[in-house]
């Protein structure tokens, strides 16, 4: 195509000022692949850390606190919606464990182990000792541990309210990377807990997670019109981190202006660059105009610069970006290795920030495109 | 033979706070294959004219044929692919692309029109060095050429297409005595083997008299038309 190869030869010819927008629209690209990047990162170490190991949606009775009836069912039927990445069911309910002679308020959770560690996370979480089997093995956090001191295959002693007690033999301890769970959970086999809160086949919850956490409320309302009921409520975290979802907005509008303002002034920088060169290649795009260029052929010269400087610039510029934000991760990392952030690459954000560069820059050559429509060859001979 | 241009009662105006006339009342035809000139003293609208022949300017008023075209009634598309096809033009500078080879210059026209040339046209563009004298400078860049080099590789783009016509502004205005007899030699031999119309404007008399006919004009006006 000879406009891409006159586009070509143009830049070619050029090739200091060529170099130089090149790096210009690396640079601007790499700050927006690296600032993309790191808030990406820091957005989801805080939505992981808050609600990363902990259902999204939750369905629990509107009734009393310790009823789903049915549970089987309304399971099955969200099941069908295929709309959730993890469902288990919960029996769940306070109680005391004794350090000598203190008592310490626990939360006694049951689950079926498999189900729940697809949410919760027990397997990576457990530090000593392994999954409870048997009915009557536990699970103890951390700093619920620190105070109890206990050992794998110690006996824990749970009390109820009623002053009924039960004993759960100590199968590993856990660390959710939530103090005040590791300080009250003591999880243990569903039916067990069902047993000994003498729920029978009910459970207190259902608890889900879904594909895309920002997407839990749409998801949340879904279920609800499925399954929905005056004897159930369910809840999303949407609704109850309202602080945290406003927080993760301006981070994410922040992220975006800046974003638009680098692309911005690429935009500008390559608009600038291609209308100075409309101005310095007059000359030829005079003479090729007489011998008979269509007008639309010699404005995609410019447009087609736009594009290489553009593709070339922003391949450059994710490089870099990349690189950046590696080194950002390697030089912040504390002494034992452990990253500041956890580095996200975001491979969506990465192409798209690609294809806006590049669909940018082509659209800068627009401008000096329009400008190139008005040159008359006759003036370009006349000036000689 | 028929003309292959045709000027009827073509007049330009340039406008501005006054109006400046060029050309009065031009009525003016030439023949396929025949050798003309036009002379006339700087600022006399001969340049004008050559430009209105060429469709790189349009008349105020009246009507332009070439090669039976209607010219008046085109777009700027329409008029671009009439260049491409039936004009070469040569202007006294060479204008030749900095960026490309002399011969990548010369197949310029046969690329604006279509797409890769095939071998009889790149066959062409050799038969055309040889013709200039250039062939040994014909993958030179054109800025490592001398004048008369860069105003031959011009003359050769101008040609390549096979045009019915080649308008050609003070063509060997920049160039020695020696440089200028060889370039009209080469234009009577074109003219001659493939019957090229040749309109060359120029204010050089001596030059002028060597076409078959001379045109002069003077204040926009046609005051002589001289066929030998």
């Amino acid at each position: 195509m000879l406009s891409l190869k006159i586009a070509l030869r143009f830049l070619g010819s050029g090739r200091t000022q060529t170099l130089l927008i090149i790096s210009g629209i690396a640079i601007a690209i790499s700050i927006q692949i690296f600032v993309g990047l790191l808030i990406g990162s820091l957005q989801k170490d805080l939505v992981d850390s808050t609600i990363g190991n902990s259902p999204q949606i939750t369905i629990s009775s509107s009734e009393d606190v310790a009823s789903i009836r049915g549970w089987e069912s309304l399971v099955a039927r969200i099941d069908e919606l295929k709309i959730t990445e993890a469902i288990a069911v919960s029996a769940s309910g306070t109680a005391f464990v004794r350090d000598g002679t203190t008592s310490l308020p626990i939360i006694l959770r049951g689950f079926r182990y498999e189900n729940a560690d697809r949410i919760y996370g027990f397997s990576e979480s457990l530090y000593q000792g392994r999954p409870y089997q048997s009915g009557k093995e536990a699970l103890v956090g951390r700093e619920l541990n620190e105070e109890l001191e206990l050992g794998i295959g110690d006996r824990l002693t749970i009390t109820l309210p009623s002053g009924e007690s039960s004993t759960l033999t100590v199968a590993g301890f856990y660390d959710l990377g939530t103090a005040s769970i590791n300080r009250s959970w003591v999880i243990a086999n569903l039916q067990s807990v069902q047993n000994i809160f003498e729920l029978g086949d009910r459970v207190t919850s259902i608890e889900m997670t879904v594909p895309d956490v920002f997407t839990a409320d749409t998801v949340a309302h879904t279920i609800e019109q499925a399954v929905g009921g005056d004897n159930i409520k369910i809840d999303n975290w949407k609704e109850l981190n309202a602080d945290l979802l406003s927080a993760l907005d301006g981070q994410r509008t922040s992220s975006t202006i800046i974003q638009a303002v680098i692309i911005l002034s690429v935009v500008i920088a390559i608009a600038s660059v291609l209308a100075i060169s409309v101005l310095q290649k007059s000359r030829q795009i005079g003479i090729l105009k007489a011998m008979g260029i269509r007008d639309r052929a010699a404005s995609s010269i410019f447009i087609f610069q736009g594009l290489i400087l553009g593709l070339i610039g922003s391949l450059l510029g994710i490089t870099l970006g990349l690189g950046l934000f590696y080194g950002f991760n390697t030089f912040t990392a504390d002494p034992d290795g452990t990253a500041l952030i956890t580095p996200y690459f975001d491979r969506g954000f990465i192409f798209r920030s690609w294809l806006i560069a590049v669909a940018a820059s082509t659209l800068a050559g627009l401008l000096p495109a329009r400008k190139s429509l008005r040159l008359n060859p006759i003036e370009v001979i006349r000036e000689g | 033979m028929g003309n292959v241009i045709e000027l009827q009662h073509v007049e330009k105006v340039y406008p501005g706070a006054v109006d400046t006339q060029v050309l009065f009342d031009v009525n003016l035809g030439f023949q396929e294959g025949s050798f003309n000139s036009i002379v006339g003293q700087s600022g006399s609208g001969k340049s004008t004219l050559l430009n209105i022949i060429g469709t790189l300017d349009q008349p105020t008023r009246g009507e332009v044929f070439i090669d039976g075209a209607r010219t008046t009634a085109m777009n700027r598309d329409g008029l671009a692919g009439l260049r491409n096809r039936t004009i070469g033009f040569v202007f006294q500078f060479h204008y030749l692309l900095p960026e490309f080879t002399a011969v990548e210059n010369v197949l310029m026209p046969y690329l604006i029109g279509k797409r890769e040339p095939p071998e009889a046209v790149r066959q062409r563009a050799d038969k055309l060095f040889e013709m200039m004298g250039i062939a040994a400078v014909k993958n030179n860049l054109s800025t490592r050429m001398s004048g008369g080099q860069q105003q031959r590789t011009a003359i050769a783009r101008a040609l390549v297409n096979n045009p019915k016509v080649v308008l050609a502004d003070e063509p060997t205005g920049n160039l020695d005595t020696e440089n200028s007899n060889m370039i009209y030699s080469i234009f009577r031999d074109i003219n001659k083997q493939y019957s090229t119309t040749f309109i060359i404007v120029t204010h050089d008399r001596r030059i002028a008299e060597q076409a078959d006919r001379i045109v002069e004009i003077r204040d926009g006006r046609l005051v002589l038309d001289i066929t030998r």
